[in-house]
């Protein structure tokens, strides 16, 4: 069980999250994001907002596979997803990697619950799906989206400006109880925590030109 | 309970022919400046009034090959799409290639008789190669006044691709590059593979590449056929 949640929450697995920042690159070119130190605080907020929001709904599809009508289940979560995405640039990113997820997904732990998913879902629902199918709990679902997002943006922190990969390593392991905690406290209902900074970041980076990741 | 499979059930008989049944999926790789847009819009140029085709562009920055094309293949602008491969163009067309098959996929649903895609990866170095996953067949250009050294200094484009293009030969006499020396270090890494020395330059409806993807495209219908 425990290769199998590896196996989702590694960067390596080719669901295209290499190509996103998580805002990362928007934070560095508004002057927010410029070295290790702030780039702790900023992993934590999005681990607190959007990543606890993301870990809720991967847990609760996680769960939603075992529903009567599973349809109808994720068609809610997906709904409950962009009500808690206000941001049309974020929902694009969030479909993005949902699409890109559900494409290997599918492959790798091949389940009907896949075939239940709304086209191109929101990624912490794909991620609950993909949970299921390798046979991991709700609580594993969670895990995998609290990591992922610190993991993706750390990466994009340390390419963007050049950070030693042993800083940006340590800033990530260092995170790891709160990740736990996230985690283990987004199990539960479906976390609504907000973070306008995040939204605005994700709007302005998208009409950029001079980009290298998507969002 | 992990689900109760057989590893073997979900390994594909994999053959790029017969991946899917859609276009023939070209990759354009090479070291940065070697030609490959001007390839790419080469290519646009001499074999949009033949094929159903579309471009995927990989540039560092979104949209900077996207307008190159868009001003010099006479492509509409529905017919490329631009990709970011979040600093890491290798990584977009061969560890994870999502991305790009987005793209594709895209200009597929958008044109259903779609009959050839270039796909052009971010100029990146010798070691950068196209995932079969994402290409059916691959060219890898370099150029001339990058040395002629380089076909034999190898790496995986230069060896493995299935057709290796040396272009801006007009610039030979200029930068002191032997030709022929080229020719004979391809030759002797390429294990039989085509090599084409061109001058986009000088034939700026790159004949030759294209005749050759022309090939390419029949082999693919004979496959399938």
């Amino acid at each position: 069980m425990t290769a199998a949640l590896l196996t989702l929450a590694d960067s390596r697995l080719p669901a295209g999250g290499h190509t996103h920042s998580g805002g990362v690159e928007q934070a560095i070119a508004a002057g927010m994001l410029t070295d290790p130190a702030s780039l702790a605080p900023f992993l934590r907020r999005r681990l607190t907002t959007s990543g606890a929001v993301a870990a809720g709904l991967a847990a609760a599809a996680c769960r939603a596979v075992d529903d009567t009508d599973v349809v109808a289940a994720l068609s809610a979560l997906d709904a409950e997803a962009d009500a808690r995405t206000p941001s049309p640039a974020l929902r694009d990113a969030a479909r993005q990697q949902g699409r890109g997820l559900v494409r290997v997904g599918g492959r790798a732990w091949p389940h009907p619950a896949w075939a239940a998913l709304p086209a191109q879902p929101h990624h912490p629902l794909a991620l609950g799906v993909a949970a299921a199918a390798g046979g991991l709990t709700p609580r594993d679902a969670a895990a995998a989206a609290a990591y992922l997002s610190v993991s993706g943006p750390a990466t994009a922190a340390q390419r963007l400006l050049a950070m030693d990969p042993i800083t940006v390593a340590a800033v990530t392991a260092r995170l790891s109880p709160e990740v736990d905690a996230v985690a283990a406290a987004s199990t539960v209902g479906l976390p609504a925590a907000a973070d306008p900074l995040l939204d605005l970041l994700a709007e302005v980076h998208t009409v950029r030109t001079d980009r290298f990741f998507a969002s | 309970m992990p689900p109760d499979h057989d590893l073997d059930d979900y390994v594909d008989p994999y053959s790029p022919g017969h991946r899917h049944g859609g276009p023939l999926r070209v990759g354009l790789g090479g070291p940065v400046g070697s030609g490959k847009t001007a390839l790419a819009a080469a290519l646009c140029r001499t074999l949009s009034s033949e094929y159903d085709l579309a471009v995927v562009t990989n540039d560092i920055y979104t949209t900077e090959d996207a307008d190159f094309l868009r001003r010099n293949a006479v492509l509409p602008d529905d017919r490329i799409e631009a990709v970011q491969t979040g600093c890491c163009p290798h990584t977009a067309i061969r560890d994870d290639i999502t991305a790009n098959l987005d793209a594709v996929e895209l200009l597929e649903s958008r044109h259903p008789g779609l009959e050839l895609v270039l796909v052009e990866s971010g100029g990146d170095n010798l070691t950068a190669s196209f995932s079969y996953g994402l290409v059916d067949v691959q060219v890898f250009v370099v150029d001339v006044a990058g040395g002629d050294k380089v076909p034999r200094k190898g790496g995986p484009g230069v060896t493995a691709s299935d057709l290796l293009v040396v272009n801006k030969t007009d610039l030979a006499p200029l930068v002191g590059a032997d030709l022929g020396v080229m020719r004979r270090d391809a030759d002797a890494v390429r294990g039989g593979k085509p090599t084409l020395l061109i001058s986009l330059r000088v034939d700026p409806a790159a004949t030759e590449v294209a005749e050759w993807v022309r090939e390419q495209v029949r082999a693919r219908a004979l496959q399938e056929a």
